[in-house]
């Protein structure tokens, strides 16, 4: 078990040097990673994933607890340092929930501790809107319900160090409440992402551009304040679709019964 | 010059994947050619062209596309030393999963479409089992918990080979692959006297040479009859 991974040495797509030569991630942290399309977001990933050594396109070199990764490491995590999840992940195996969280269960190998598959059900259900029974079919979750069960799953029946999320943001599930759970776990934790509410989420910010690493910002306090107000804004729109949702109306709902509601 | 076959079904993403690693291997400063084999006219050698490398496309017609690599071989690995390659890509389609084109002297890639794999990686015979990288395309559109369960079902096929994810679209992973190759293939003279990892099928009936008649009268050769 490692502490930190660490990124330096690396070029630009014009074969300059990165803004910023050195950054290191660390376990229970979250950055946020922005920039525009074609930025170099997905390399970075990348270049962590792989366990880069100088040798990439960007030359980036990644350390792990300040040593270069030797091959006893890289086999450890043969079935993937970085866990993936994505907007765009959808189940394809047509199996009762529960079922396959056993048959997976029982695919890992006995040194790992395993969390039971209704531990991992009853976390799901913290976040999707429907509750998921354990005898419903994989594929005929819905969207949110689908989701909160690979993030519970990515959470609690993962090994990889390295979770990346990957703009999830349209979800359907409780976001906030989703990435708290991710980084309970010790884990560290990459979200690529456009929603300015994910991405203060972060307590660092990577600012990506033509290739680099342009700039690291640190999550000051006023922000932090601004994304509890733009936390408090999306949870009374998360409460307006509950109502229409269940199908009631919204005769007498204003700002001020809103905010009521949150207290 | 370093040979490297690349087998998988249609459609599994095995051009996508090839051209991100081709483009790397550019950059890398190395030279890399293709051969594209198909049993039915495609366009892909066009954009291998447009990379500028030399390109060159055998259509198999009639005959299995593995048949027609077996026999072609050496030839085509004299075709890319004489462009002063330094390495030699075979895409070449598997389509039955009876056989795999895989020699013993090449780095042979075998090409995985998670998408449609993950019901039955059983069904995924000699392509997977006598691979020495086995590829895992589409992968980020599946769950991380089912890529885990196809890339362990497939470690169990073949427990020596290096199991990769790639996505062909965004190229993430080809890197890695990429590096790979580099590292693991070696460089040899010629293909003259190497084997393949798996016999093709034992297979000389009439309807191998063209008998097209169904009955009892023209069942010839070596035929292999259902028991019921």
């Amino acid at each position: 078990m490692f502490n930190e991974i660490q990124v330096s040495g690396g070029y630009d797509k014009d074969g300059n040097s990165e803004k910023i030569s050195y950054i290191s991630f660390e376990r229970g942290n979250v950055y946020s990673i922005v920039g525009k399309t074609g930025s170099g977001k997905t390399q970075l990933i990348e270049d962590i994933e792989s366990l880069n050594n100088g040798e990439g396109l960007t030359k980036r070199i990644i350390l792990i607890d300040g040593k270069l990764p030797d091959e006893k490491l890289r086999n450890e995590y043969r079935s993937g340092f970085i866990a993936h999840l994505s907007q765009n992940m959808n189940y394809i195996l047509d199996m009762p929930v529960i079922e396959f969280l056993k048959m997976r269960q029982k695919l890992k190998t006995s040194k790992n501790k395993n969390t039971s598959p209704e531990e991992i059900l009853d976390t799901a259900n913290e976040l999707a809107g429907e509750k998921i029974k354990p005898h419903e079919v994989l594929t005929r979750l819905s969207g949110g319900q689908g989701r909160s069960l690979m993030i519970s799953d990515v959470a609690l029946n993962n090994e990889a160090p390295v979770i990346l999320i990957d703009e999830i943001e349209n979800a359907g599930i409780d976001k906030v409440k989703a990435l708290s759970l991710l980084t309970k776990k010790e884990k560290i934790t990459l979200i690529i992402t456009h929603d300015p509410l994910i991405a203060l989420h972060g307590n660092k910010r990577i600012v990506m551009q033509n290739g680099g690493i342009y700039s690291v910002i640190d999550r000051s306090e006023h922000e932090k304040k601004l994304a509890e107000f733009l936390a408090a804004f999306n949870k009374k729109i998360d409460i307006t679709r509950e109502l229409i949702r269940t199908g009631k109306t919204l005769k007498g709902v204003d700002e001020f019964v809103l905010h009521s509601v949150l207290e | 010059m370093n040979t490297i076959i690349i087998g998988g079904g249609p459609s599994s993403g095995k051009t996508s994947m090839l051209l991100h690693i081709i483009s790397y291997m550019t950059h890398c400063g190395l030279k890399p050619s293709v051969c594209k084999i198909d049993c039915i006219k495609s366009n892909d050698d066009l954009i291998y062209k447009s990379m500028n490398i030399p390109v060159i496309q055998g259509l198999s017609d009639s005959i299995c596309p593995d048949h027609f690599l077996a026999t072609n071989l050496p030839d085509i690995f004299m075709w890319s030393t004489k462009n002063s390659c330094t390495h030699l890509f075979i895409e070449t389609a598997g389509l039955c999963n009876r056989c795999a084109p895989f020699t013993d002297k090449t780095l042979n890639i075998c090409v995985i479409d998670s998408m449609s794999s993950i019901k039955s990686p059983e069904k995924l015979g000699p392509l997977v089992t006598t691979a020495d990288i086995i590829s895992m395309t589409k992968t980020d559109v599946i769950s991380q918990a089912e890529r885990e369960v196809l890339s362990y079902h497939l470690s169990k096929l073949n427990p020596t080979a290096e199991i990769i994810c790639i996505n062909g679209l965004s190229g993430f992973g080809s890197q890695t692959l990429a590096n790979l190759i580099i590292n693991k293939s070696n460089s040899i003279e010629d293909l003259e006297g190497s084997k393949l990892k798996y016999p093709m099928p034992s297979a000389n009936c009439a309807y191998c040479v063209g008998e097209i008649r169904i009955g009892k009268d023209y069942q010839q050769g070596m035929i292999n009859k259902m028991s019921f």
